[in-house]
């Protein structure tokens, strides 16, 4: 798949702000006033953010409001319900933390599921094409929310929950690398299926229906090589998951010290989780390709 | 053209309109590609761009497009050594009963018809989110960079039953070009319908049955390769050499000049 950057953008930082929505929410940290403020800021930057720069990659941006109508069939559409209906809720919450310094319980809690719930409809997007196997899996959704809350607990600042977080978001990357090997060739469907002419022989693409390029294989059929998907692999869950709890373990002494290594574990997790995101799409196979003899 | 309104797929459609594709007739000349292509920029909805077209790198929108495939049997007792076949394959959108695509959509732009099944974007709805060709298999869906909307094949839906053509043209662009008579247009819901007899007769198949998206379309497979083998050398007697080695004075003169010094060059 295509790895555009308004898609990675948006799963990057909206995946990080409303898993940081979801600790706030929880009391985790139960901050009210100016410092509520900040957290909320962040917070709401991040999820906003990144739910704009989807919009880039929208052929009329201006008709997104009709994609709230379809919640029945559609995860796009159950996403951007959810979505708003967690920025909603929590806006109150956070307007009783910052303004009048009250913690509204019910409501943090239900804002929470809802963040949380809004990721999961993020992913359930991937999750449901039987189109790209490496994504037709229950690790998708794990992937996704495990990134969210280790995310969200590292910009929180639990400092005691954030490494084990991390260290099971890594966990689960490896395990959807290992379960997802060549998830194409293992799926069923090949050239010979997608041409039903697999029984009479080997089936092998002869000529393109056209010389030039089209939008499927712009979108579907992009390939990476393999060396340097392995050098990313290493780049990504080193930045994301490795070095943050490193810098969240070493004892550094000073508060300013501490402060600024949490910063940094934050801004190094953002870069490897893009990476690993860019990745997500990139190693991505689209049946479509083999109708080309892409695959 | 009316919408339904939402993405849920009806549970069932009063008729199966779709197209039989003859793999056996095929020849590959496109002609469908292009009438499609012609009266589906003309006509219905925004037309189909073209990018950089008389330029280095060309690409444009189209709905159906024509793929070719070498099928190479495998060696057998009876055949130790089988010819490959061409296969010439048209690919445009299959009308699935199961839709994905459909059901994906998050505006409702994209719809089932109850009437006919046959499967449309009502384009004024349709963000350009690209999410329903990311959820087809078979690649029908393209997404148009001049409009920002996604183009399907409608069928012909504003031919089919158009009553300002003749009756002789109420029929998909494509098949009514199809110069081989390789396609074929009909109820496939009607297990009497000439297109339905067509692929009962023939073994009618679906492309990619694994994904569960029940294509309407079907796709007639090629009859058996001739064996060409057996009817090679009916002009070769004619074809032999008539005088393989020179007599007389030509084959004294050979053999004098091959005895000279230089070899037999």
């Amino acid at each position: 798949m295509h790895p555009a950057p308004s898609v990675i953008i948006f799963t990057t930082l909206s995946g990080l702000g409303f898993g940081l929505l979801a600790f706030l929410g929880l009391g985790m940290p139960s901050v009210t006033g100016w410092v509520a403020f900040v957290f909320y800021a962040i917070a709401y930057a991040l999820a906003v953010g990144g739910l704009l720069a989807s919009t880039f990659h929208l052929g009329h941006p201006e008709r997104a409001w009709k994609a709230f109508s379809q919640w029945r069939t559609s995860w796009l559409s159950r996403e951007g319900c959810a979505a708003v209906a967690a920025l909603v809720i929590m806006a109150i919450y956070a307007a009783g933390a910052v303004f009048l310094e009250t913690d509204w319980r019910f409501l943090g809690a239900l804002g929470a599921v809802l963040s949380i719930g809004t990721v999961f409809t993020t992913a359930m997007i991937y999750t449901q094409l039987k189109t790209i196997p490496r994504w037709h899996s229950p690790l998708t959704p794990m992937v996704f929310l495990s990134f969210a809350i280790a995310g969200g607990a590292l910009l929180a600042g639990r400092e005691s929950l954030a490494p084990w977080l991390l260290a099971l978001a890594g966990a689960i990357q490896l395990i959807y690398w290992a379960k997802t090997g060549k998830p194409l060739a293992q799926s069923g469907t090949d050239i010979g299926t997608a041409t039903g002419l697999g029984d009479r022989g080997a089936v092998r693409a002869f000529e393109p229906p056209h010389t030039g390029s089209n939008y499927l294989l712009r979108e579907f059929t992009y390939v990476l090589g393999r060396k340097h998907a392995l050098k990313l692999r290493v780049i990504g869950f080193a930045l994301a998951f490795a070095l943050p709890i490193a810098l969240m373990v070493i004892p550094f002494s000073g508060l300013m010290l501490k402060h600024l290594m949490a910063g940094l574990a934050v801004l190094l997790h953002i870069a490897g989780v893009a990476c690993l995101r860019w990745l997500f799409f990139a190693e991505a196979e689209h049946v479509v390709g083999l109708y080309y003899g892409k695959r | 053209m009316e919408g339904g309104q939402m993405t849920e797929l009806p549970a069932q459609t009063d008729r199966k309109m779709g197209l039989v594709i003859d793999l056996d007739t095929c020849v590959g000349c496109h002609a469908c590609v292009i009438s499609c292509k012609g009266w589906n920029t003309e006509n219905y909805g925004a037309p189909l761009s073209d990018q950089d077209p008389y330029g280095a790198d060309p690409s444009g929108t189209f709905l159906n497009r024509v793929h070719s495939y070498e099928v190479q049997p495998q060696a057998t007792g009876a055949q130790p050594a089988p010819a490959a076949q061409l296969v010439h394959f048209p690919k445009s959108c299959l009308h699935c009963e199961d839709a994905p695509c459909v059901t994906v959509c998050p505006t409702g732009a994209s719809y089932k018809r109850v009437e006919d099944g046959i499967v449309l974007v009502n384009e004024s709805d349709c963000i350009g989110c690209g999410l329903c060709a990311w959820s087809c298999p078979y690649g029908a869906r393209e997404l148009d960079l001049a409009e920002g909307v996604m183009k399907k094949c409608t069928l012909c839906v504003d031919r089919i039953y158009n009553d300002n053509l003749p009756e002789v043209d109420r029929i998909p662009a494509c098949v009514r070009t199809c110069p081989a008579g390789a396609r074929h247009f009909g109820d496939l819901g009607d297990p009497d319908s000439d297109v339905s007899q067509l692929v009962a007769a023939r073994g009618g198949m679906d492309l990619m049955p694994e994904m569960g998206t029940k294509p309407v379309n079907k796709y007639l497979p090629p009859r058996p390769k001739d064996r060409i083998e057996d009817q090679i050398d009916v002009l070769a007697p004619l074809l032999a050499p008539v005088a393989e080695e020179p007599t007389g004075f030509l084959g004294w003169l050979d053999k004098a000049l091959d005895k000279l010094p230089g070899g037999n060059s």
